[in-house]
């Protein structure tokens, strides 16, 4: 939202109070908080009204591209920073298929970047979209592996070519999986943005040289009719793409400047650059990143990375409730229990580890709550933890009956032992103190 | 043309700096010292602020490799057997400072002497001329009796130890004092605490020049966005003029190996030691980008990819 001061100069300066406000100053200020509306003003002119629905746009668009439950959404960020509130579109990874391999390959190719899937969690991480480039210079080759791609999964497309012709003809062949064109540059703007109003496909502007060249082609292609708009700005190495990009985040989310409020494309080409500049692209700013090519024990940190930038920070990330074994547990070792927030986990999970003493670890249902917030939030209490080591049958893995709770909570030791009748045995306060805890435990 | 305004913020506050090693002309035996810190603006942006000290990449080494991943031996082709030639790979693997972990002092395993763990600091330090971190093993009450030996071992090199805790600084803390060496303030997750142990220590007599933080950064898919963001924070405040947290940062990317994407195979997905490789050198970038002015590195392949991150990001590459 633009600020009152903003609003005012657009007003009529009239203090006619018709808007049931006294003043026009008034009426700028409420509208900034959003408790007026720019209708109650009788006297606004068009290029005010104009300006300030400009100006209270999101200040990065939501782009758009792909059709159905896979369709891709970039931008719409407001925050500069996660801790502020959180970052809300993940940073999107697409891989590239050329138009010069056989169909054969396209197709086997694009199946093979749509079944890469990981678990993580109780997340599916994957890849987001295929691009499909026209390296051919020929339009029925484009076509044709535009095609193939577009059959062979449900991914959305990226068609990259710099021919305004060649897109046209393979755009429209896909045009109700909408995808995304890259696209326009200095050279092809008018031809390019004409394509993407006509199909009303989402289009990338590439610029290398600069800021300000982005956005006299982003203000040339607004011209045009094309509105949903992603930005390539062509970075050379780290240093320029984690600059610009940190450039047009804080321009459109902190200072109020529209023209480059959309998202960033990132081209980040194959081998150990191509995962730095994915990572960056993650964690600063980006919203699309095509790899000409990555592998999968390259792509699995990468999807961790974004999974975890991208947490809500208000939400705590939770570990899936259940038994786990550590250390090769066997039917005679003893059970602990910790909460499911997955830093209390993991913190309790490499104590276990390092004391290599076979050991259960039964993680409760704590809503993602750590321990002793939990127990003061009645999150863990001694129901239901008798509920966990019934609904994951600790007691047929675990025949030793013994339970080990964390001391912080040893208050309910009394009533969990009697209701699991096990010997309930406090543990350490703190994790740390575990591999020496479970080496004296006799 | 367009005029698309430089969305510079003007800092009020900067980071300090801390140098770590002495060469001979201040007694030591380093080649050179290294500088930490003095930043005047956010990561590697430099249209907002310099950074005039590239951030740096120690090697870890243990005086007992324990339980230390078969791959991470190999890449050393046996030399984490003996601190000293682990150290010397080191150092021709392009490290800039060294971090021994003196592990083999545990009472509850091995339980060597003070004496015997600081003869292990003083072969290091003859053996190879870098900058050194000194860890105990983490038990409270040895540690301080083992720092208080390594301290007096080789009072002259300004080595930095570790590490310093609210439950537990005073020792560490008079070891480090005692011959004019660093110590690192380590604080769990937490931007207030991180603050509370620095006034602990300063006003314990430690100088903020001598001050290296650790805010514990968690390894990736273990917590790191919580430490992204402890990391972000304490650096905003520091640019902000929050003059307790205007000290360098350094995060130990070693945890990185106890994901179990980094140590186990995973079903139906090949390339283990790869994979391995890029966990610890993800969230070792991840510690850069949100304010790392050192790292504490298990894998020289992982470092390199780092160091190359690093120079890309410096404009260098």
């Amino acid at each position: 939202m633009p600020t009152a001061i903003e609003i005012f100069k657009h007003l009529p300066k009239k203090n006619c109070g018709k808007c049931n406000f006294p003043t026009c100053l008034a009426f700028a200020m409420q509208l900034a908080n959003s408790k007026a509306k720019l209708e109650d003003c009788p006297f606004i002119s068009e290029e005010g009204k104009a300006a300030l629905a400009a100006s209270s746009a999101p200040p990065i668009r939501l782009v758009r591209f792909g059709s159905g439950q896979r369709a891709v959404e970039m931008g719409d960020e407001t925050e500069l920073y996660r801790h502020e509130k959180r970052f809300f579109h993940p940073t999107a990874f697409a891989v590239m298929v050329s138009d010069q391999m056989p169909p054969e390959q396209v197709r086997r190719r694009a199946k093979a970047i749509n079944s890469v899937r990981f678990e993580r969690v109780g997340q599916t991480l994957s890849f987001d979209a295929v691009a499909v480039k026209d390296n051919s210079g020929d339009a029925s080759s484009f076509a044709l592996a535009v095609e193939e791609a577009a059959s062979a999964c449900d991914l959305p497309l990226v068609l990259v070519s710099s021919s305004p012709e060649r897109i046209r003809a393979a755009a429209s062949r896909v045009a109700a999986r909408k995808p995304l064109l890259h696209g326009a540059n200095q050279k092809n703007l008018a031809a390019m943005a004409a394509v993407a109003k006509d199909l009303g496909c989402p289009l990338v502007l590439t610029e290398p040289k600069g800021l300000n060249e982005m956005a006299d082609l982003v203000a040339k292609a607004k011209a045009a009719g094309a509105e949903d708009l992603v930005l390539d700005l062509g970075a050379h190495g780290l240093k320029e793409q984690l600059e610009r990009s940190s450039m047009v985040r804080k321009l459109s989310v902190k200072k109020l400047f529209r023209g480059l409020g959309y998202p960033i494309l990132v081209e980040a080409g194959t081998g150990e650059g191509a995962v730095l500049r994915g990572m960056v692209a993650v964690m600063k700013y980006g919203g699309l990143v095509i790899f000409e090519d990555i592998s999968e024990a390259q792509a699995l940190p990468l999807f961790v990375l974004r999974q975890n930038i991208y947490t809500d920070p208000q939400v705590p990330i939770q570990v899936k409730p259940g038994l786990y074994s550590v250390n090769g547990a066997k039917e005679d070792s003893p059970i602990l229990f910790t909460t499911n927030f997955s830093l209390t986990y993991f913190t309790v999970l490499a104590d276990i580890e390092k004391s290599k003493v076979p050991a259960w670890l039964l993680v409760v249902d704590s809503e993602g709550l750590s321990v002793m917030t939990a127990f003061s939030a009645g999150k863990l209490t001694p129901e239901i933890v008798v509920k966990a080591l019934e609904s994951s049958a600790a007691r047929e893995k675990s025949k030793a009956g013994i339970l080990v709770m964390p001391g912080m909570v040893s208050r309910m030791s009394g009533k969990l032992q009697e209701q699991t009748g096990m010997k309930v045995i406090v543990g350490p306060k703190e994790s740390s103190g575990l591999p020496k805890f479970l080496k004296n435990l006799d | 043309m367009a005029e698309v305004p430089v969305p510079k913020e003007k800092w009020s506050g900067k980071v300090g700096v801390v140098s770590l090693g002495a060469t001979a002309e201040e007694g030591g035996s380093r080649s050179r010292k290294l500088t930490l810190g003095g930043e005047t603006g956010m990561p590697f942006l430099s249209y907002e602020g310099v950074m005039p000290n590239r951030p740096l990449i120690a090697g870890e080494v243990l005086d007992c490799p324990g339980e230390l991943q078969e791959q991470v031996r190999r890449e050393f082709g046996g030399a984490t057997e003996d601190p000293v030639a682990w150290a010397k790979a080191w150092a021709s693997k392009g490290a800039d400072m060294i971090c021994l972990k003196l592990h083999s002092t545990n009472p509850e395993e091995l339980d060597c002497s003070p004496e015997e763990a600081s003869q292990t600091v003083l072969k290091v330090l003859r053996a190879v001329d870098l900058p050194l971190i000194v860890y105990g093993s983490g038990h409270e009450e040895k540690d301080a009796k083992v720092m208080e030996a390594v301290s007096n071992i080789a009072p002259k090199e300004r080595l930095l130890l570790g590490h310093a805790e609210e439950s537990a600084y005073k020792s560490i803390a008079a070891a480090a004092m005692a011959n004019d060496h660093a110590v690192i303030s380590f604080a769990n997750l937490d931007v207030n605490l991180s603050k509370q142990i620095n006034i602990l220590l300063t006003d314990f007599g430690a100088r903020k020049e001598r001050i290296v933080l650790d805010p514990l950064f968690a390894a990736l898919g273990m917590g790191l966005e919580y430490s992204y963001s402890v990391m972000e924070r304490i650096r905003l405040a520091a640019l902000m003029g929050d003059s307790m947290l205007q000290v360098p940062l350094i995060c130990d990317t070693t945890s990185a190996w106890k994901a179990k994407e980094a140590s186990e195979e995973l079903e139906g997905h090949d390339g283990l030691e790869e994979r391995a490789i890029w966990w610890e050198a993800t969230t070792a970038l991840a510690a850069l980008v949100s304010g790392a002015d050192a790292l504490i590195m298990r894998s020289p392949r992982a470092a390199g990819v780092v160091l190359r991150a690093i120079d890309d990001l410096n404009g260098g590459a």
